[in-house]
């Protein structure tokens, strides 16, 4: 049996290798380091792992670090896309050309019931939108497959409540989070135990930050969606934020038009509910220079997460990653 | 190629050489932990306009402060907290300068919340303790001081906070600087770098501060960006536990692991810690290409040049600096369950990557962390500290934790609520086994069991003196071999005559008389053999113990029940007759308790049946299992 194909990374070179290994910087180095003895804690421990693949920047820094973590193996688990119906087009070409690429096991799980009841991002409310679409999809696809742990992308830099997450984060029956009911997490040495019913939330990349991930995609030449690096787009200016029209289903208010401008994006959700930003980094080294000199965080461009203060730790609270 | 397949430009690169720093913050409640860390994310450009925008809003509806901004209010993350105005969990945050990037364990003040400490202190390098200047040392500092010395962080900043409320007296830093130097002499601190600063105020935070022209070092973010503090790992001897076995194919077998110190090279002989089995380095695997070589810290996956059968849970090491591989060993606990622990409890112990039943075997003492002294106990309460003996069910291999903060480390595991129980440590020079060395064993306890053509199990006869152990293992014995099987009959008795003649009757004596016995009945099983134990052994937690020696369901605990006075009118040795005339102390039953089974595999009420009836049952269990 010769090495299974999906170990093979698709343009890397021996030369390119050598390059990359020595440009890892100290601190680099040891995040990776860190995020793959837990992705290899995650398959030695549990019977039934699988990887969140949202297919944004951190999840493709994760699977990045499970190709590493488990060569000449491929991942020993599938790749799970929650598909609101309303991602980006262009985010479901890079899905499918990474997963035909890799040879990824992919799964993808929409809440098609709520999406047939009308459910959309216009005239839901976007807190319960989000819950019906995203946590609820989520939850639903995790009981389907009888998944018992799953590695999620979530950074504790991105926002507060993630900040008191632990690695090894403990779902409840019905997925629920109890922040005040976390093992302590000591050393290398995560408690991966679950009693019947349980079910763990696994995040190999919490202590990376926002720039870490960037200058880590920069240093191993991850491939990345094209909607990172600023293009010409169409947007219409709505509530201070820059909504990219990705399909007909725009709906237009009073006096909106759409504008031809140069954006990126910092995070990749349902793109009538994700801001871009006007940027002239073409390419990921312009990205790293234009965050080492932001002035808003990353998750400003979400209006999801405007919504309430505490938002994140009440839709962790029900389920959500 | 699409363009999204295709990499980045990848040319010299910005944070080529950053390093990192893993710090935590402890002090007492006011202390102003958060401010600083949130003083140190805004003076290190780390805070986001819209970041601003929220605490300022948060400072003028949650703060405490009469600042516009509260930069406490950066940190509080959970909606419970925040509204009691308490930090009550640990918090990570991160910030970085062009020289190193920093994560920073944010941890309570209160007493309570020892363990959210110990958790902070587990993965950082160093610690800054914050004081008042107003207040000085307090029972917190002295506390927090000796935690994270046990937790082995050697380096530490005295951060004497809100200089400016003393009106940057140099007197009073110095008599702080002092008071701390005296109490943390013992603590074995390789560095304490003393600096008064306001978080508040940002003196001698990121820039030395002009209004404190008589202290002449560094300010935190240059102390913090300097302190060198990872050398140790990378001296130490090898040790690499084996995480995962990767076998794609027949062809590969990979082991692949974090290297948890020392250096691994292609080339370099090799030894298993627990069998001892030998080999060399073959390859050292990547994604990129071969490596020739890496060092602690690094996740790798090692091939060898032998076949050799490893699992998870083994431990690759350098033959000439071995681990110690032991069941027993000493080591100081951190209590974090809400359930006090004593003698005889029971776990799941983590260390490593191997996970092993195990046994607290003895409580020793509690650590007085005012005073630094050690008191004598039975027993440790949530947020105690104390040195304990654990005996595990298999050997395991470790280092002690002043030696080695990975292979002297573990945690245990309550077995019914699945909590984290405590954070262990394993301590120096007290253990026996130290620089013994397993020999690989060529025949196997299986091999042995495979020519006898059975499985070995080992029937353990409990129960008051009288009720009837030794009468039924006598009959089972005889069943067992009339039906041509191969057996052993330990009776407890006749075991004091020989191996166990040192030994009297107090609880003490009585614990080694099990423990001895269940060694040699262990031994017995390895042989192949089915064991028949016939032994008063009254307490529990010596049975659990003799259980864990044996694999999951190989020991069957057999409750021979009688009525007290049923027991005493048989009397068929004449103890209790002895006892009654003074002749006999410690009877069990008469003088000392007897704690029957909680799970036995089999209970024989010998007011009931006759003898042979009894020994019936218990053959019937034995066949079942062989």
């Amino acid at each position: 049996m010769s090495p299974p194909a999906a170990a093979q990374a698709p343009k890397i070179t021996p030369s390119g290798d050598a390059v990359r290994r020595s440009s890892l910087s100290p601190h680099l180095q040891r995040l990776e380091d860190e995020a793959i003895h837990i992705l290899r804690e995650v398959v030695a421990e549990y019977r039934k792992p699988v990887m969140l693949y949202s297919v944004g920047k951190d999840s493709s820094v994760m699977l990045h670090l499970a190709l590493k973590a488990f060569y000449p193996a491929p991942p020993p688990f599938p790749f799970l896309h929650i598909a609101s119906g309303w991602d980006f087009q262009a985010v479901l070409r890079h899905r499918d050309r990474i997963a035909a690429a890799y040879g990824l096991d992919l799964l993808v799980h929409s809440n098609e019931a709520a999406a047939r009841a009308g459910v959309n991002p216009f005239d839901t409310e976007t807190g319960e939108y989000s819950r019906l679409m995203l946590t609820e999809a989520l939850k639903d696809a995790l009981d389907l497959h009888g998944f018992d742990a799953a590695f999620g992308g979530g950074r504790r830099d991105e926002e507060k409540a993630r900040a008191k997450e632990r690695i090894f984060s403990l779902r409840a029956s019905g997925h629920v989070w109890d922040p005040r009911n976390q093992r302590p997490e000591l050393w290398r040495l995560f408690n991966t135990r679950l009693s019947p019913g349980d079910t763990m939330r696994v995040f190999p990349l919490s202590n990376w930050t926002e720039l870490d991930v960037w200058t880590y995609i920069q240093a191993e030449s991850i491939p990345i969606v094209p909607l990172y690096l600023a293009a010409e787009r169409m947007v219409v200016e709505r509530d201070g934020a820059l909504i990219a029209v990705d399909d007909e289903r725009m709906r237009f208010q009073e006096g909106e038009n759409t504008v031809k401008r140069r954006v990126r994006f910092r995070t990749l959700g349902c793109w009538p509910l994700t801001g871009a930003i006007a940027s002239a980094a073409t390419d990921v080294r312009g990205v790293i220079a234009e965050l080492l000199d932001a002035r808003s965080s990353e998750r400003q461009g979400r209006l999801v997460d405007a919504a309430s203060q505490a938002s994140m730790e009440r839709k962790k609270r029900e389920g959500y990653f | 190629m699409p363009d999204a397949l295709a990499p980045p430009a990848n040319d010299a690169l910005p944070l080529q050489t950053r390093s990192e720093l893993r710090f935590l913050t402890c002090g007492s409640v006011d202390d102003g932990k958060s401010t600083l860390i949130g003083r140190l994310i805004s003076d290190t450009s780390g805070l986001h306009d819209d970041q601003i925008d929220a605490l300022r809003d948060d400072s003028r509806r949650f703060g405490t402060t009469e600042d516009e901004f509260d930069f406490a209010l950066l940190l509080d993350g959970l909606e419970a907290e925040r509204e009691q105005g308490i930090t009550i969990d640990v918090a990570y945050r991160f910030f970085a300068t062009p020289r190193r990037a920093f994560v920073v364990a944010d941890t309570p003040g209160h007493q309570q919340y020892t363990r959210n400490m110990a958790t902070g202190a587990s993965n950082a390098e160093l610690a800054i303790l914050l004081v008042d200047a107003r207040k000085g040392l307090v029972e917190q500092t002295r506390r927090h001081a000796a935690i994270v010395s046990l937790l082995g962080i050697r380096h530490i900043v005295l951060a004497v906070n809100k200089i400016d409320l003393v009106d940057y007296a140099e007197a009073r830093f110095r008599e702080i600087e002092a008071a701390f130097a005296a109490f943390a002499t013992p603590l074995g601190f390789h560095s304490v770098v003393a600096i008064p600063l306001s978080a508040r105020r940002g003196d001698n935070v990121a820039a030395a501060s002009p209004r404190t022209p008589w202290y002449a070092g560094p300010p935190l973010l240059a102390h913090l960006e300097t302190v060198e503090t990872g050398l140790d790992a990378a001296e130490a001897p090898l040790r690499f536990p084996v995480q995962w076995v990767n076998r794609p194919n027949g062809d590969f077998r990979g082991f692949a692991g974090t290297v948890s110190s020392g250096r691994v090279a292609v080339g370099d002989p090799v030894v298993v810690a627990g069998s001892g089995r030998t080999s060399r380095v073959a390859r050292i695997v990547s994604l990129g290409g071969d490596l020739p070589a890496v060092s602690a810290g690094r996740s790798v996956t090692l091939t060898l040049t032998d076949e050799v059968d490893l699992v998870r849970g083994d431990v690759i090491v350098d033959p000439r600096r071995r681990p110690t591989v032991s069941r027993r060993f000493a080591a100081d606990l951190v209590w974090m369950d809400d359930a006090p622990v004593t003698a005889g409890k029971r776990f799941l112990l983590k260390i490593g990557t191997a996970t092993v039943p195990a046994t607290v075997a003895r409580v020793a003492d509690t650590l007085n962390v005012e005073s630094l002294r050690r008191d004598p106990a039975d027993r440790l309460d949530l947020n105690a500290i104390g040195r304990v003996e654990i005996e595990v069910a298999q050997p395991v291999a470790f280092d002690s934790y002043a030696e080695n903060r990975h292979t002297g480390a573990f945690i245990l595991i309550d077995r019914s609520t699945l909590r984290t129980a405590a954070a262990g440590m394993v301590s120096e020079g007290f253990d026996a086994a130290r620089d013994v060395h397993r020999h690989a064993e060529t025949v196997t306890p299986a091999a042995r069991a495979g020519l006898k053509a059975q499985e070995p199990v080992v029937v353990w006869l409990t129960g008051l003196p009288g009720s009837g152990k030794s009468t039924i293992a006598n009959i089972v014995e005889s069943r067992l071999i009339a039906l041509g099987r191969h057996t052993m009959l330990l009776d407890g008795d006749n075991l004091r005559q020989g191996l166990n003649a040192d030994l009297g009757f107090d609880a003490a004596a009585r614990s080694e008389n099990v423990r001895r016995v269940g060694e040699v009945a262990k031994l017995m099983a390895d042989a192949g053999l089915i064991v028949i134990v016939a032994l008063v052994s009254p307490f529990q937690a010596d049975r659990t113990r003799a259980a864990a020696l044996l694999p999951e369901g190989r020991f069957l605990e057999i409750h021979v029940d009688a009525p007290a006075d049923l027991c005493r009118q048989r009397d068929p040795k004449g103890l209790y007759a002895q006892a009654d005339a003074g002749k006999l102390m410690n009877l069990t039953g008469r003088d000392q308790r007897y704690e029957p089974p909680q799970d036995p595999a089999l209970v024989l009420r010998t007011g009931e049946l006759s003898p042979e009836q009894a020994a019936d049952r218990v053959v019937s269990l034995v066949l079942e299992k062989v």
